[in-house]
């Protein structure tokens, strides 16, 4: 293996320690095919998703078809997906607005009252919360659910993720609060502002990058979610997205085109708001994990 | 994703904007505690004293001693499980880790393709495990799917019908969906390299391979240490991906954990049982991630960075 020169002219594109690494092969050829492996299924889902079942059975699986029909996807609409759609929508909405909410107030407060030993409490318990898993807990936040009167409702859902959601919230959010000079807050202060005018005036917009991140890495967890919809709603029209998809792939049965335009379908929201909020997820999520 | 939280995370100590006046501002954090007592605390100490009752989920809770924990570890599905649990754990952690190192090295060194990568890598963490299930499971059909597509006859199996087969199948989606969230973290690790450490190797006369296991490797432990972390803990809770796509078969070569936990709680109407199942499933948990941090000797410091 020959040495290699400090020297070496500069490559266009690579980083200073990427011409150190020089040409790594082995991983480059690892990440193009690890493109290939993410894509296909990608690329496999959509094509199928406007194939007609005959073409389906009966052509290459792997070859987009001759004639593009819009069939499959009449049929998902046909069968309530607005509804189930709305159903997420409300969920996801009700639960992550709120829960931002709360955790921002207590991470301000976290950082603000540093000697307070209650909060100091607090803040222990909400990173130990970072450990619990959801499915440990859900025999008794079923209970609970049912004590409430709140089984098969959409509110049943939205309390369970609003408090799953705060941990590493706080986390992040304090984070970045405590990233906002000290000055700041001591000429607020000196300006007659109250801890709850700051919150709103100061640390807010000075905070809002990480609330982005926060509210959309949240937002996917619950339009995501599986396992409390699952759980505490019983009744077809209290169905969310991925509850949803679960009974089309009964009820279609052998129909993979009608199941791959319902994946496709109820993808692509959350597949354009990646596009659209792509930047702020990817460098807020890793400067807030990075802390 | 609730399965993302890290459990090594630092806790920064209090600098710049801290100090404020105490007391008034506890009140802001009362709504965030509430909501996670009721559903976060209150459940977990919950889940303990469940699992000293029998409760068939509908009728009336009787507390019962130890008889469902009794119940419990005499069953033979229960070291089954585990077993499950943990080949699916430490088989996706060695598929997994290897190949998102390879990639991070690549990603931190070529500015020029990283860009693109990352915005196409980052799709599978998107969607739900219910849709990437849905997805394989009829891309796994050895009648029409991707074998017969293809036309490689090694893909022409009964992936989802043969017990040794379909844990591999969980292992590989498992991984199709993470991989490319681990390959982000290690190249922020790796960018992290001090470039004088491998200017000096390079002076020295090191070869790439001596570099690499050298320098690259000893630099970006601690990110290896929480990459495993997460990857450790989170396949404990994989329940949507295994409910979906082999709902624990064929028979129960694939009933892990949680799903156990599931059937006993949920469709067999044995809560005491089920939820023993989940208090070993929180203490499981929390022996990994000690296990791990010790493992990294500073056990409170991470070195997770990112892009």
């Amino acid at each position: 293996m020959a040495a290699i020169h400090a020297s070496a002219p500069a490559r266009k594109g690579t980083t200073p320690v990427g011409r150190l690494l020089r040409l790594n092969w082995l991983g480059g050829t690892f990440a193009w095919l690890w493109l290939v492996v993410v894509m296909v299924p990608i690329y496999w889902i959509v094509i199928t998703s406007v194939k007609t079942s005959e073409n389906y059975f009966f052509t290459n699986s792997m070859l987009p078809p001759h004639e593009i029909t819009f069939d499959n996807y009449k049929l998902v609409f046909q069968n309530d997906i607005v509804h189930y759609f709305l159903n997420s929508v409300i969920v996801s909405v009700g639960a992550v607005v709120p829960a931002v909410a709360i955790s921002f107030m207590a991470a301000y407060a976290i950082v603000r009252g540093v000697g307070n030993r209650w909060l100091r409490t607090m803040n222990t318990l909400f990173l130990m919360g970072l450990a619990i898993p959801l499915q440990a807990v859900i025999i008794p936040v079923y209970l609970i659910i049912i004590r409430l009167h709140l089984y098969d409702t959409l509110l049943a859902i939205i309390l369970p993720s609003i408090a799953f959601a705060i941990p590493l919230s706080v986390l992040v959010l304090s984070n970045f609060i405590r990233d906002v000079p000290r000055e700041l807050f001591e000429s607020m202060r000196m300006d007659g502002a109250t801890e709850w005018g700051t919150l709103w005036r100061l640390a807010f917009p000075l905070t809002r990058p990480a609330l982005v991140t926060v509210t959309i890495y949240n937002a996917l967890g619950i339009w995501n979610g599986f396992l409390l919809p699952l759980v505490l709603t019983q009744s077809p029209d209290k169905r969310t997205i991925p509850l949803a998809l679960v009974s089309f792939q009964g009820q279609f049965q052998v129909n993979v085109p009608a199941i791959a335009a319902a994946v496709t379908l109820t993808t692509l929201p959350i597949i354009l708001l990646y596009a659209i909020g792509r930047r702020q997820l990817l460098s807020g999520l890793t400067a807030g994990f990075g802390k | 994703m609730t399965a993302l939280a890290p459990p090594a995370v630092r806790v920064k100590e209090p600098t710049a904007a801290g100090r404020g006046r105490s007391g008034s501002v506890a009140w802001m954090a009362l709504p965030a505690m509430l909501m996670f007592f009721a559903f976060g605390i209150i459940p977990l100490l919950g889940v303990l004293g469940l699992s000293f009752t029998t409760w068939d989920g509908i009728g009336t809770i009787h507390f019962t001693g130890l008889t469902s924990w009794k119940a419990e570890l005499k069953d033979p599905e229960l070291p089954h499980s585990l077993l499950v649990t943990f080949e699916i754990m430490i088989l996706s952690w060695l598929v997994q880790t290897p190949i998102s190192i390879l990639i991070g090295v690549f990603l931190a060194a070529f500015k020029r393709y990283r860009g693109f990568l990352a915005v196409l890598y980052f799709i599978p963490l998107l969607l739900s495990s219910v849709a990437i299930s849905i997805t394989y499971k009829a891309l796994l059909d050895p009648n029409f799917g991707l074998g017969t597509g293809l036309g490689v006859g090694f893909l022409n199996q009964d992936w989802l019908g043969s017990s040794k087969l379909a844990i591999w199948v969980l292992v590989f989606v498992v991984s199709w969906q993470y991989v490319p969230f681990h390959s982000l973290i290690y190249q922020g690790a790796v960018r992290q390299i001090p470039v004088s450490m491998l200017e000096a190797a390079q002076i020295d006369g090191a070869g790439r391979l001596r570099q690499f296991f050298s320098i690259t490797l000893p630099q970006i432990k601690y990110t290896i240490i929480t990459s495993s972390t997460l990857m450790v803990v989170g396949s404990l809770t994989f329940f949507d991906l295994i409910y979906v796509l082999t709902n624990g078969g064929p028979g129960d070569s694939t009933r892990a954990l949680a799903l156990e936990m599931y059937r006993k709680g949920f469709m067999a109407n044995l809560m005491g049982p089920a939820s023993a199942i989940a208090v070993i499933l929180v203490l499981v948990g929390l022996l990994l991630a000690q296990l791990l941090r010790r493992l990294g000797g500073r056990g409170d410091e991470s070195q997770l960075e990112g892009a």
